[in-house]
């Protein structure tokens, strides 16, 4: 038998479509079909210059827009070769970690939903507007804050936040222990989650698998250690994997790191540096908003790169960041001109899903929802 | 750079006439290998114990139309083992079709579907080129620097067939 699933299925975690070849309740073969969200971001990047392409990142993995925008600062900041501030660039890991944070705490909240322990969605969303409100009042923005500028951050940190930021992550950790105590040792958790949906570590490289789906088959590899990006080297952090590969493997990964997010964000707090918050380069930076209203040379500055833009180098560069879903890297081609010639995403949730049939052929139909849950996809990065 | 020259100088060994060009920008090397000896220069790539690159990280295609031949497909690969990453580039020409590498890295099934679809160039020998973003009998391929960023039916109204 055959049976349809999606494209509007609340388990799908979006617009995914899956045909399910069925034999009894036993899945045959699983085919995937994506691009009901296709925006054709790619196509639409090619038009826009440099600047104007940062808001079109966030709405890619729109639970993540901080570090989606990351990942493509970095690129262009690459292209360029110009250096960014230590203060940038410890607030950028912040934002990025307190994304991470949140996009894994939506992650659990659907994840635990689908299989059906709803107490702990409530939970999940009162820390996620916690972060949500630091998010509006650091950018303005809650879910597509546009904070990373070329060459570093939008704007400084407003006044009494670091009190905030201290006090979501002193009471951080307590929450995690609540999340386990609902889920952990939860027999029936256990039984929809343990041995259910397994990737073995050699296919989980070969199906280019990255983040947290890969780190639970047991892989090491996290960008943030093997590439260290804007100063992850001076953070004191470590990498949890899995052992077997399944989706319990995957949800114990995705607790820890969450564990280690909140670490991070200590450790910038504690140590953050003083000085300015974006480069400063006229050719390519954006000038300070009261110079602008001040001085006729910055509101000409402002004006040329708002408009024209900048002209980087010809080449081509690639430039990646661990991503809450795995790794997000974008591969910019310039030809010289104000416009990028080229800008790829390699979007980690894509990959991740092309491996779900491999992970569901042979097991239950029920045991489906469980394994699209823990491989934490969003398709707005998926069809772009 | 030690291990990049390592990767290199292998190749270089192994199939001296299949190098083409070898570009370094930002301290990233781009290596131009010839498109007819892909498949066999990525299984040396990934079967050497030395360089065991395991993972395809990306895999895209770039469209430099005007020029000829006017694509370039790039493979982005990466060594657990050296954590290194290494990118090779093919020219392909309009009508001209590439060798899947999807029977090396399954990640290539998914990649090259998404080639094919948005930039019409074909795979050989690859198990289900299918499109994969847009819909089957869509007319185009919208990554083509010839494709108007509106769609060709922009404009024109839209009259459903009842």
């Amino acid at each position: 038998m055959t049976i349809n699933m999606g494209p509007q299925h609340p388990a799908t975690h979006g617009v995914l479509r899956l045909v399910l070849e069925l034999d009894g309740e036993v899945i045959v073969k699983a085919v995937p079909h994506i691009g009901h969200l296709h925006r054709g971001v790619e196509k639409l990047a090619e038009s826009k210059t440099y600047h104007q392409v940062i808001p079109l990142t966030d709405r890619l993995d729109y639970t993540n827009a901080m570090g989606n925008n990351l990942g493509y600062v970095l690129a262009v900041e690459k292209l360029l070769g110009i250096e960014v501030p230590k203060r940038a660039q410890y607030l950028r890991v912040m934002m990025a970690e307190l994304q991470r944070i949140a996009a894994h705490l939506i992650w659990l909240g659907t994840h635990a939903l689908d299989i059906g322990a709803m107490t702990l969605l409530f939970y999940n969303f009162r820390e996620r507007e916690e972060i949500l409100k630091i998010f509006e009042e650091v950018a303005g923005g809650r879910l597509t804050p546009t904070y990373m500028r070329i060459g570093g951050v939008s704007k400084d940190l407003p006044d009494g936040i670091t009190d905030k930021i201290k006090d979501f992550v002193q009471a951080f950790p307590d929450h995690v222990k609540e999340y386990e105590t609902l889920l952990t040792k939860n027999v029936i958790w256990l039984n929809r989650t343990k041995g259910v949906g397994i990737i073995s570590k050699e296919d989980a490289i070969n199906w280019g698998m990255t983040g947290p789906s890969l780190r639970g088959s047991g892989v090491k590899y996290d960008v943030r250690k093997a590439f260290p990006y804007s100063s992850y080297d001076e953070f004191d952090f470590d990498i949890p994997i899995g052992s077997v590969g399944d989706v319990y493997d995957r949800y114990i990964v995705r607790l820890r790191e969450m564990g280690w997010s909140n670490a991070i964000v200590e450790q910038t707090l504690e140590r953050l540096p003083k000085g300015p918050f974006i480069a400063n380069d006229p050719r390519i930076t954006l000038p300070p908003k009261e110079d602008v209203m001040g001085d006729i040379a910055s509101l000409i500055r402002q004006f040329k790169i708002v408009s024209e833009g900048f002209q980087p180098p010809k080449g081509e560069v690639y430039a990646s960041v661990e991503a809450s879903k795995g790794e997000l890297g974008y591969y910019l081609v310039s030809d010289g001109s104000n416009r990028p010639l080229r800008m790829r995403i390699r979007p980690p949730s894509f990959l991740n899903l092309s491996a779900l049939p491999k992970m569901i052929e042979g097991s239950l139909i029920a045991d489906v929802i469980s394994a699209i849950g823990s491989i934490d996809i969003v398709l707005g990065e998926i069809d772009r | 750079m030690a291990e990049t020259n390592f990767a290199l100088k292998k190749l270089q060994e192994k199939f001296p006439d299949s190098i083409l060009e070898v570009k370094i920008f930002r301290d990233e090397v781009n290596i131009t290998v010839q498109r007819k000896n892909i498949f066999e220069i990525c299984k040396f790539l990934y079967l050497d114990s030395d360089l065991q690159y395991q993972m395809l990280t990306d895999l895209c295609a770039v469209d430099y139309f005007p020029e000829s031949p006017r694509f370039e497909v790039v493979y982005l690969l990466y060594s657990m083992k050296n954590k290194h990453r290494l990118r090779l580039k093919i020219k392909v020409g309009e009508s001209e079709s590439v060798s899947s590498v999807e029977s090396i890295w399954k990640a290539a099934d998914w990649l090259e579907r998404e080639v094919y679809d948005l930039f019409g160039i074909p795979f050989d020998n690859h198990p289900d080129l299918r499109r994969i973003l847009l819909w089957d009998g869509y007319e185009g391929h919208p990554l083509r620097k010839d494709f108007p960023v509106e769609g060709p039916d922009f404009g024109k109204p839209f009259v459903p067939e009842v």
